[in-house]
């Protein structure tokens, strides 16, 4: 800290008075060794952060990917013990469940983040249905389906029918929902308040301006936020497993139980059966990969705004 | 008034009733819909209460001391379930939080390019897209065949502590926590990254001005600067940690015996929920739902515990 320092400028004798520390580095310091030891220290929880990514994806990759086959994608699942199949109606299963979930969340979702970015003047009931909603998106994923069991399933109310398609849609709407509104209600509020003056101005009615002035202008941030939020309702389980339980064969309608990639992988992984173990693996990759390029879609949806 | 006006092209325009009629309506549809949350929270509320008013009146608040869970007899205690939410979830809490925050502090200091830090911010949002399922498979397969060498290492240096005392066998607290550190690093770093970025620059600069170093700095005044904002978003992934089903249930074991070891099999309570729920008949479902109770209470004071740090408590630099 106090080396000696000789001034390029006068003589050594000038500043004998007191010690100045030198402006070189010195990486012998001990302030400066504890700064490389924390240095180091961070890039190693950077490097253990990022590495169940890496293997989680290169695992999924090849024992999942080495699997991909035609055959596999549009096949049924075998019975317990036997070889071959596929996971087909898994596939189509989670894209209904997703669809049925997206159906019921972006209009519910996109309206009420409408009411709380347009109409509410910050009052106790937009504050209220604000703090109602980050509740609703820390309530946990099993509790939505405990939910929707105790409101749809148990108490057959379509058409007598218990485990249902449309139960796990609405259980993994009620998960979508708060992210949608969410979304909805900070994009609307990044909207210039001049487009929505000059439209008020032109003549327009609150109604008009909203729908055509802007929701458009606020499209890409609400359409990226849906994206992200039906991604992450495609790998979610914990809602689905006593709803829509699962099928071994191809979707019948929506009122009857339906399979799906998440509880496919969930249910086969626990069998003793390596057939149907590499069926999870398939499934994995086969989710994996669209909620990648779900996530990719999001980033390039977001890009559009920020150009 | 006895004429009509001079000029017609300044008339204003009457709003025809059914322009006022569509307008009054559009409010009124999404002030419903934004009211939907609020029916959608009471009824789980309500179903929750109303399915476990059952277990409730028969088994009261020794539900959640007493830990034998039979359903021949039909007892049924949650203990051993609720003690595996907290301890999984906070020892979860205490390994993820160094590093998270540490990722995040390297993330957001200029310490390596901007494009390395781009890709790695990148890789850490990728991770908290993976389904939870997935990583289960991945924790059944891969990880902990991987670490039972380690376990067992654990078991024979400090198998004299209570924590320690069964062999790894398999599925057990110790790997479903480490899959519970996997899923909820993202939450952490993402919130301490926001919350980094936020703190001024000017108190980063006064710093390296009155001679700090890089870590001082770091750690003397930016840290602290944001804490608030870490620490609502530790909070946030508590309650994360203690809701996280499909992993922790595909690892954990799901016993309903209680041990004090973490290499024993265990269980949570949204293990328990996932596994036994879709089997479950008469006075089971109402304890199940008892369970979801207890969840859904210690999520809701964690998460508003969260939102309250984060209010509260964060400085104000104006």
């Amino acid at each position: 800290m106090t080396a000696a320092f000789t001034d390029s400028t006068g003589a050594p004798g000038v500043h004998s008075g007191f010690q100045r520390s030198s402006l070189r580095f010195n990486p012998s310091l001990a302030r400066n060794r504890w700064s490389f030891l924390f240095t180091a220290l961070a890039a190693t929880f950077a490097v253990i952060c990022v590495l169940p990514l890496v293997l989680v994806l290169v695992y999924v990759l090849i024992k999942g990917g080495s699997l991909i086959s035609l055959r596999l994608l549009s096949e049924l699942p075998p019975a317990p013990g036997l070889d071959g199949g596929g996971i087909g109606n898994a596939i189509i299963g989670t894209i209904v469940v997703s669809l049925i979930a997206a159906l019921i969340a972006i209009p519910i979702g996109v309206g009420g983040g409408i009411y709380l970015a347009e109409y509410s003047a910050g009052g106790w009931f937009s504050q209220f249905v604000r703090f109602g909603t980050d509740v609703l998106s820390g309530v946990p994923s099993i509790i939505c389906g405990v939910f929707i069991y105790g409101l749809i399933v148990s108490t057959r109310f379509f058409f007598g029918q218990s485990y249902s398609a449309m139960a796990g849609g609405i259980a993994l709407s009620v998960l979508m929902l708060p992210t949608v509104i969410k979304t909805t209600d900070e994009a609307l509020k990044l909207v210039p308040n001049e487009l929505r003056w000059g439209a008020l101005g032109v003549g327009a009615s609150k109604f008009v301006t909203i729908v055509r002035i802007t929701l458009p202008s606020a499209f890409s941030p609400i359409a990226t936020g849906v994206v992200l939020a039906i991604a992450r309702a495609a790998g979610e389980t914990a809602p689905l497993i006593f709803t829509a339980l699962f099928s071994p064969f191809w979707p019948e309608g929506l009122f009857n139980p339906i399979a799906s990639m998440s509880v496919l992988i969930y249910n086969f992984a626990i069998m003793p059966y390596e057939a149907q173990i590499s069926l999870a693996w398939a499934a994995s990759f086969v989710l994996v990969v669209m909620i990648l390029a779900a996530n990719l879609l999001a980033r390039w949806l977001s890009r559009l705004t920020s150009s | 008034m006895v004429s009509k006006p001079p000029v017609e092209a300044f008339a204003l325009r009457h709003r025809p009733i059914r322009e006022k009629w569509v307008d009054l309506g559009f409010q009124r549809l999404s002030m419903l819909l934004a009211s939907l949350v609020f029916l959608i929270l009471v009824g789980i509320l309500l179903t929750v209460l109303g399915g476990s008013r059952e277990a409730m009146a028969k088994f009261g608040l020794d539900f959640l001391t007493t830990s034998n869970w039979d359903p021949v007899s039909e007892s049924y205690g949650a203990f051993t379930a609720i003690y595996g939410t907290l301890v999984s979830s906070l020892l979860a809490l205490i390994i993820a939080v160094p590093l998270g925050v540490g990722t995040a502090v390297f993330i957001t200091e200029n310490l390596i390019p901007a494009s390395v830090r781009t890709v790695l911010g990148m890789m850490v949002e990728l991770l908290a897209a993976i389904p939870s399922v997935v990583l289960g498979l991945w924790a059944i397969f891969v990880m902990e065949p991987f670490i039972r060498p380690l376990l067992d290492g654990l078991h024979a240096t400090l198998g004299w502590l209570p924590f320690f005392s069964t062999t790894a066998q398999g599925p057990g607290m110790a790997p479903a926590i480490l899959i519970l550190v996997v899923m909820i690093l993202p939450i952490i770093t993402a919130i301490a990254r926001d919350s980094l970025n936020q703190v001024p620059p000017e108190l980063r600069q006064a710093a390296y001005g009155i001679g700090a170093t890089r870590w001082g700095a770091i750690l003397q005044v930016i840290l602290p600067a944001a804490i608030s904002g870490i620490t609502g978003g530790v909070m946030l992934a508590l309650g994360r940690a203690m809701g996280e089903t499909m992993a922790v249930t595909m690892i954990i074991g799901n016993s309903t015996n209680f041990s004090w070891s973490l290499l024993a099999p265990g269980n949570t309570i949204s293990a328990m929920l996932a596994s036994q729920f879709g089997e479950a008949d008469g006075i089971q479902v109402s304890a199940l739902m008892y369970a979801a109770f207890v969840l859904m209470m210690l999520t809701l004071v964690v998460n508003m515990m969260a939102q309250w740090v984060v209010r509260r408590l964060s400085l104000q630099y104006s």
